[in-house]
């Protein structure tokens, strides 16, 4: 999903980069609080950043015929809230944009906004959403992760729209072409991605209650 | 049903959506959807020209995959050590 390095024009590279900076800088704040405040809940933070770079390293197949990744940030932001995700998706990227020319240092900022900021809001907003209109827990994550891997790649479609208008039909028309490729391809691999995101939080339903209920995930008084 | 039972299924369905697009009839190499979008860009605004690029890059696909390989590692260290180490604990508590 990542806008390759050069693939933007230089206002863009810069207008993304200074809009995603400041939330970096304000997440990583908010880590920092959060490990300082709730020390024990550290590790499964760490496992939350741990679990957006395994997912983001596997480039799956898709019924369009091409390969994508899921980005892995659902989870964080449904037990953390979504402000401890920029600064981790920030170290994904960086690694792979230094590491394996996948990404790059120009379009961080770009997909930075798309991967980091605006996947674990939209998790967020929606697994909120969900529970407090009495869905399920396993069904808010499933839906928060997989609709946060779908915003990412919308996201990143329209960011490339903006920067590559169509000659004949514009923006419109040129975000139609990038949703094609992005959403399209994205689509059975988001589902992949709410799936095991499920996996991973009914292993912490069983394993980890004390830290779920501290986060709030879990009501205080349910039984394990 | 048990947590155990249901990731099973879970994890089932994650390998039959990943199983399905390489066994069905479907016309595609397979190849990443960037690459895709690098050629539309390329047919919206066929003058442009990257004006950066990478800074290095894995100089064959063999060095690549090691790389995507050590990161997938890395992440599943973590969090495997983090699942074990409650699991661990939890057996300790019954």
């Amino acid at each position: 999903m990542h806008i390759m390095e050069g693939f933007l024009p230089a206002t863009h590279a810069i207008a993304w980069t200074v809009a995603s900076a400041p939330v970096v800088a304000y997440s990583a704040w908010r880590v920092k609080k959060v490990v300082e405040d709730n020390p024990s809940t550290k590790l499964l933070l760490a496992s939350s950043g741990a679990f957006a770079f395994v997912l983001s390293a596997l480039k799956m197949p898709s019924v369009t015929g091409s390969c994508s990744h899921p980005t892995g940030t659902g989870l964080g932001a449904v037990l953390f809230g979504p402000w401890v995700m920029p600064v981790m998706g920030a170290i994904v990227l960086l690694f792979q944009a230094l590491l394996l020319a996948h990404g790059g240092i120009t379009t961080l900022g770009a997909n930075v906004f798309s991967m980091a900021i605006v996947g674990p809001f939209v998790s967020y907003g929606l697994y909120r959403l969900i529970r407090t209109s009495g869905g399920s827990l396993q069904l808010a994550v499933f839906l928060a992760a997989a609709f946060g891997d779908m915003a990412t790649y919308c996201t990143t479609s329209l960011q490339l729209a903006l920067a590559f208008p169509d000659p004949v039909g514009g923006v419109v028309g040129s975000a139609a072409k990038f949703l094609g490729i992005f959403a399209l391809t994205q689509v059975p691999l988001a589902i992949a991605e709410g799936l095991l995101t499920v996996v991973v939080m009914n292993i912490l339903t069983k394993y980890s209650a004390g830290e779920l209920k501290s986060l709030n995930v879990l009501s205080r008084s349910a039984q394990a | 049903m048990s947590i155990l039972k249901s990731n099973k299924i879970l994890l089932a369905l994650v390998a039959a959506l990943m199983i399905a697009p390489l066994a069905l009839p479907i016309a595609g190499e397979f190849g990443g959807s960037d690459d895709q979008a690098e050629g539309v860009i390329q047919e919206v605004a066929p003058g442009y020209e990257p004006w950066f690029s990478s800074i290095w890059e894995p100089p064959s696909g063999e060095i690549e995959s090691l790389l995507f390989a050590l990161q997938a590692a890395l992440g599943a260290g973590v969090l495997c050590y983090y699942i074990g180490l409650r699991h661990g604990m939890s057996k300790r508590k019954d």
